[in-house]
Formats: C-alpha cells, structure tokens, sequence
C-alpha cells in the first residue's frame, strides 16, 4: 500500500473521532425515564404501544386534519371526547409538559419545536 | 475486477435514483392531495379542488368607511383587538413590524384609484387594510410547499408547521398584507394581554389575517368585526349566500376593491 | 482526478487560504443569522428580498452562459472552443453551486428546505426553478467530468455522452427563463411583470458570464501554461459584445414602454433607480455606475485596438461584469420592492453579516471553481507535456 505509514494512523484516528459518543459513555444510556400514565384514564386515543412508537405521527395528522381539512371533529375513546389538539387533547390528561413531554425527550436526544409556538401553562413565559 | 465495480456502480446507482424518485412520483400520481394542479386558471386549488366548493360557503367582508370616519378611534380598537388575540408582537420598529390590520390613507390603500378632486372626507379618511383572501390568490400560487393554502370556505390560511420563510408569497401579494418574522417574536408579546388559546409564531416564517378561522370554529365572529359592536362598520359572512348580511349590504351599496384590475377577486369590500 | 487539486504551488495554496478565510467568516456570520433569525439582514416588511437573491438571480445568469462556449462546439462544430468548453461547464457549476447557498442562506426555516420536495407544488415556480438549477448542476458536472476524463485518457468521449451535453443546451436557456419567470409572473410588481425579463436576463447573462470567462482565460494564461488562444478569446468577445448590446437595447425598451405609456406604477421604480422617488434615491449612484461603466465597456469592445489588446480588454470586461452586476445583482431585485404595494418607499443597507455571508457564499463558489480549473487544467497541462 502507498503511503501506508499515513493512511493507517489517519484512519485509526478517524474512527477514534467517529466513535467518540459511544466509548465516551461507555454502551451506558443513563437512567432510563420511569414511565407514568396519567391518572383517572385508563384509554389513550390508540393503543400504548401505538402512541408510544407513533404519538408524532397522531399529531401531524391532525394537523393536517384541523388546519388543511378544517376537521375538528373530536376523537371519541369510551365516551370521552377529546379535541385533536395537543393543546386541548392531549394534555388535557398528560397534564404536565415535563412529566409527559420532556423527560422522554430529553432521554433520546429529541428537541421538538412545538413549544416554540404553542403554550405551556407556567413555561411559556 | 474492474468491470465488476463498474457493474455494480451503475446498478447502485440506478436504484437510488429510482428508489428516490420513485416516493415522490407515486406520491404524485396516487395521493389525491397534490393532483396535478393547472397553474393556468386559479391556481388556488392548491389543496382543493378548481371546482367551486361543495357547500357553497366563500367568505368575505365588507368595510363601511363611512361609519369609520364618523366614529373616530373605532379603526384603532379593531387593530388593537385583532392584534391581541392573535399574540401579534410589537416590535416598535418598521424593520421588524408585524401586522395583520391596519390603518393606511386612501391613496396607499386604492393607488389606482387616486384622482384628483376626490371628496374631501378621503383627504383625513384612514382605510383599515387586511388579507383579502383573494378567490385567484397569487400568495398560494407562488407558495413553493402549499404552507399557504386556500380553504373550501375560501379564506387563505397559513400552516406555520410548513412555511420554510423563502417569502416568495410577500413579493407575490400586490396588497402587501404578509409579514415576516424577521426575529424571534415572544418577547415582544405584551405578557399581561398574551392570548393562551392561540399559539404564537416562530421566527423566519410569514404570517398575516387569518379571518379568525379559530373563532369561526367556536360561532364568534372575526376580533374586529366584534370589536365594531353593532356600528356597522364591518360586515362578515358568506358572499354566496344571497340571504346573507354581507349580500345584502353588497347589494344596496355601490363598493370598491384594492386593486380589482389585477383579477385576484379580492373578498373583502370597502365603501367608500 | 480529484488528486491533482492537492498539489500546487505557492501561490495555489495561498489563494486557498484566501478563500477558506472568507468562507469560515462567511460561515461565522451565518451561525449568527441561522440563531438570531433574517433580522439580522437589512431586509424588512417592505423590502423582503435583499443581497441574498440578487446574487442568486445575477449568478443563474453566470451559469447559463456556460452554454455560449457549448453550443458553438459541440452545435456548429466551433473547434476552437473545444479547449474552453470544459471552462465554460465548471464556470457554470461553481455558479449554481453559489446560487443554491443563496437561496439555503435566503431561507428563514433553512431546516425545512426539503419541504420543496416534500409537498411537491406544481404552481409554483420556485418549485420548478428547484429542479431546473438541480439538473443544471449535475448535468455540467457529468458531461464536464466525462469529457475530461476522456481528455485523460486521451481517447475521445463516450457516445452516450452526446445526448446529455445537447440536453444541457436549451437547459442553459430554461434556468435564466424560469428565474425571470419568478419574478415576471408576480401582479402588483410593476418593474418585474413585464414580457421581456427574461430575454432581458438572457441577454444580460449571455454578457456578463462570457466577460468573466474572457477573464479567467486571461488569468489562467499568466498562472499556468494553458493559453485559451487569442481567436477563442476574441469570438467570446464577439459573444460579449453583442449580447451587451441586445442588453441595453432591451432595457431602452423598459424605458420607452414606461414613459411614454406614462403609466405611474411603470415608471415608479425606474425613477426610483436611475433619478429618485419623492427624493429619495438610495441606488441611483450604482444605477448611474452601472450606466456608464456598461457605455465605457461597450466602447472598449467595439473599437479594435481596445479589444485586441489583452490588458484594455481585460479592463472592459471588468468594466462590464461590474455594470452588469449591479443592474442585476442590486437593482433589479431591490428596486423591484419599491415602491411597495402601499406606495411606501424603504431604503434598504445590508448589515455587516449580510455581506460578509454574501462574501461567503462568492468565496465558495471561487474555491470550487478553483478546484475545478485545477484539475481540468492540470490534465491539459499534462498533454502538453507529453
């Protein structure tokens, strides 16, 4: 190989670089987030597992539906009508922000921009 | 060796293009959402259709100067009404200023309509402006990404989720009636008034009247129509229910249009 | 290939740094835009456009020129632009390259650019003028690419070649004409919704990016052993030359259409350039530069001894790029937004940011350029040698 001398250390030196975040943590996580499911309700508007892998795609497309489509029909779950809104759906039971939003979020390095618009009883201002 | 490498090159590179391209044309072709639109006609079908819509409903104002200019500081709680309840920041500086209504002279607002010897009452008169919601809007046809849109009802909202801030619909608006948010504009949102039920903007998207869609929904009438009280001054409602006020108002009152010439069908109407 | 950029002289490198200084000042400014948001520009409610897009439009024009060396080659079988060809195609690359960082720069949700392709909106030209300066790029950069490394190899291209560079042709023209189309297809704008833009941006390209060619042959000839040949370099100033002419013909037209039809909204932003609007004249100065320095070169091309001598030519060319870059990449542009759909007249001063990102933006357009010409001529220079 020409250039060898060079090449070799330059590529162990880039995959030293590359692999930074993970040697640097050790394959260590940090302390996973204790989930909590809101009181008083025991049915979310699709199933748990659903919401957990596909709550962002649930709130893109009621977006769609309220802004574009002028949809605003509530979802009904055991009676209970919630809005399509985050706002006035959602967090009408995952009350807390932190609790319910940021905590996950936080954990897996997710920065949704929701906020920067919408408000947050008490974080807003 | 070689020619293998090669092989495998363009088979790979092949199926990229195809396999990138290929989203977007199904895309195209199946969902019903961006059927090939004719840029010819309207162009505002950009997401419904050319036809007319089903229901009907094409919403619209009328603004009677006359009660404005008898009732002096009538325009100014219009203004500040709609400015509130739409947490419109005030950034005390015309670089960055936002606005959705407001107040200009009778040649800024009809420049094509100035003459000479006009009536003396237009000489002090200040028009309130907004977003006409043009029935052919030129806004949504230069929108590169439908953030601006025309809905069944007519009106021509805004998805801020979207809009990537290129403001190729602030050049294309010949009213002037967008905005841009130059910074970012919490701060500049009086805490004490902050409306909680309607969101704020965030900077480096455009934003403007909205024909307060979110109070329609609810059975109110638009922040500045209610903020007219019974005067009169403004008319909201469909303009093609021929029972409607508003029809009624167009139909016993001769009305002009912000530069009707240019074919965009404004939907609002003023009498002067 | 890529290769022979790596090694160079002196100089070579110092030009380098030059321009990877500009750039990382460049990329300084916009980390300060992108966090604070476009009130970082000079732009505003009224004037919403600035630099930015000026540059974009004035360099779509540089990079369809690149056509004015192909089509003659490869068209006519012009022999002699056979050695220039490949000047023209990466010319036209480094162009395009500088003119999608203008728009990503011009942006306020940069993150959400991809949106374009995301909701495909057919009615919009930007939409279309997306995909034009895309294909643009990537077919200079093939044919450029293959055809070099033929030269490499010093076998004649591919055949399957051929269909690509005659599709890069009327491509050339279908970039400036959907770049004027963004503008002239807008009501209310009165200074751009005219049927003449876009011959008016062909022709003013068809001068301008030639002119920058002619310059970068002459530089190239002092820097390296490749010499693009007096007669090539005298048919680009027939090109030049011409097309500057047809360029003023075109703008006399905007003149006589707006006074003598005497129509306000038609003369407003013309008074506003050239002589002032309600007193206020912010770019009447550069308008008048822009006149004279455009007259003075057109001069020095017609008269012979001017044009045949390499150092008076070189000045009318500067002359003309520098005329034809404010008419295009200030004035028409800003001028267009005054005065505003409200009659309002807003002076527009780009911040310090502003132009050192547009700075930027030029440096990395001349650093891929450089890149390019170094290896396209190390190959030439190469054959010379055997």
């Amino acid at each position: 190989m020409y250039d060898g001398k060079l090449i070799i250390p330059g590529l162990i030196v880039f995959v030293a670089l590359m692999t930074f975040p993970i040697w640097k943590n050790m394959g260590n996580a940090g302390p996973v987030p204790k989930l909590e499911k809101p009181k008083g309700v025991t049915k979310c508007v699709e199933s748990v597992q659903y919401m957990r892998t596909s709550h962002m795609k649930v709130l893109d497309d009621w977006r769609d539906q309220v802004l574009r489509e002028g949809n605003r029909t509530p979802v009904e779950v055991e009676g209970v009508k919630y809005d399509r809104s985050l706002m006035n759906g959602c967090m009408k039971c995952h009350t807390e922000k932190k609790k319910f939003c940021d905590e996950c979020h936080t954990y897996t390095s997710v920065k949704p921009y929701c906020w920067d618009c919408h408000y947050v009883p008490k974080e807003t201002f | 060796m070689d020619i293998k490498r090669r092989q495998f090159l363009k088979i790979a590179g092949l199926s990229t293009i195809a396999g990138l391209g290929a989203p977007a044309a199904f895309n195209l072709l199946l969902k019903g959402e961006s059927s090939p639109v004719s840029f010819a006609s309207s162009g505002a079908g950009a997401e419904v259709s050319h036809d007319a819509a089903p229901t009907g409903v094409r919403l619209g104002m009328v603004v009677d100067q006359r009660v404005f200019d008898a009732n002096q500081g009538l325009a100014q709680k219009c203004i500040t009404a709609c400015h509130l309840v739409h947490n419109v920041p005030n950034f005390g500086n015309p670089k960055d200023e936002i606005k959705w209504i407001f107040g200009v002279p009778y040649e800024k607002a009809f420049p094509t309509m100035s003459h000479y010897h006009r009536d003396e009452h237009l000489h002090n008169s200040r028009f309130l402006v907004f977003c006409n919601h043009c029935d052919n809007p030129p806004c949504v046809r230069a929108c590169p990404t439908k953030a601006t849109f025309k809905r069944k009802d007519g009106i021509v909202a805004m998805d801020y989720h979207r809009c990537i801030g290129c403001r190729f619909c602030m050049a294309a608006c010949p009213y002037g009636m967008r905005s841009f948010n130059w910074r970012d504009p919490r701060p500049f949102i009086d805490k004490a008034t902050y409306n909680k039920e309607f969101p704020t903007r965030m900077r480096g998207v455009v934003e403007k009247c909205n024909f307060c869609v979110e109070r329609l929904v609810k059975g109110l009438q638009p922040a500045c129509v209610e903020a007219c009280g019974s005067s009169g001054a403004m008319v909201f409602g469909d303009l093609n229910d021929s029972h409607s006020e508003i029809s009624k108002v167009l139909k016993e009152n001769f009305t002009i249009q912000r530069k009707a010439s240019l074919g965009t069908l404004p939907s609002v109407f003023y009498i002067v | 290939m890529l290769e022979k950029a790596l090694t160079g002289s002196n100089r070579y490198w110092g030009w380098i740094a030059v321009l990877l200084a500009f750039m990382a000042a460049g990329a300084l400014s916009y980390v300060q835009q992108y966090n604070y948001g476009l009130g970082l520009t000079g732009m505003s409610r009224d004037v919403s456009w600035g630099v930015y897009i000026a540059q974009f439009t004035f360099l779509v024009g540089v990079a369809a020129s690149g056509v004015m060396v192909v089509l003659p080659y490869y068209l006519h079988n012009y022999k002699t632009f056979g050695k220039i060809t490949i000047l023209g195609e990466f010319l036209a690359v480094a162009a395009v390259s500088m003119c999608l960082l203008f728009i990503l720069a011009d942006l306020g949700q940069p993150l959400r650019a991809l949106n374009v392709l995301l909701h495909p909106t057919p009615n919009s030209i930007l939409f279309w003028d997306m995909i034009v300066l895309n294909v643009y790029l990537f077919l200079n950069i093939f044919v450029g690419w293959v055809v070099l490394n033929a030269e490499k190899k010093e076998v004649a291209p591919p055949k399957w070649i051929k269909p690509f560079i005659y599709i890069s042709i009327p491509w050339a023209v279908s970039i400036h004409t959907v770049t004027a189309f963004l503008y002239a297809g807008l009501p209310g704008r009165h200074f751009w919704l005219t049927a003449i833009l876009a011959p008016r941006f062909l022709a003013s390209a068809f001068a301008g990016g030639p002119a920058l060619l002619i310059l970068l042959c002459l530089i190239i000839k002092r820097v390296t052993k490749f010499d693009a040949g007096q007669e090539a370099i005298q048919k680009l100033v027939t090109i030049v030359t011409y097309a500057a002419l047809i360029n003023v013909f075109f703008v006399l037209l905007e003149f006589f259409t707006a006074y003598y039809s005497n129509i306000p909204g038609h003369m407003h932003t013309l008074d506003y350039l050239f002589f002032g609007l309600h007193g206020q004249g912010q770019l009447v100065p550069w308008m008048r530069v822009s006149t004279i320095f455009g007259i003075i070169a057109i001069v020095m091309f017609l008269v012979p001894a001017t044009r045949k001598r390499e150092d008076t030519l070189a000045i009318a060319c500067v002359l003309l790029f520098i005329s034809l870059w404010i008419d295009k990449g200030i004035g028409l542009v800003i001028g267009g937004f005054v005065p505003s759909p409200l009659e309002e007249i807003t002076a527009y001063h780009p911040s310090f940011q502003e132009i050192m990102i547009t700075l930027g933006v030029w440096a990395t357009g001349f650093f891929i350029l450089t890149v390019l010409y170094k290896i396209a001529l190390s190959v030439k220079e190469e054959k010379m040698i055997s």
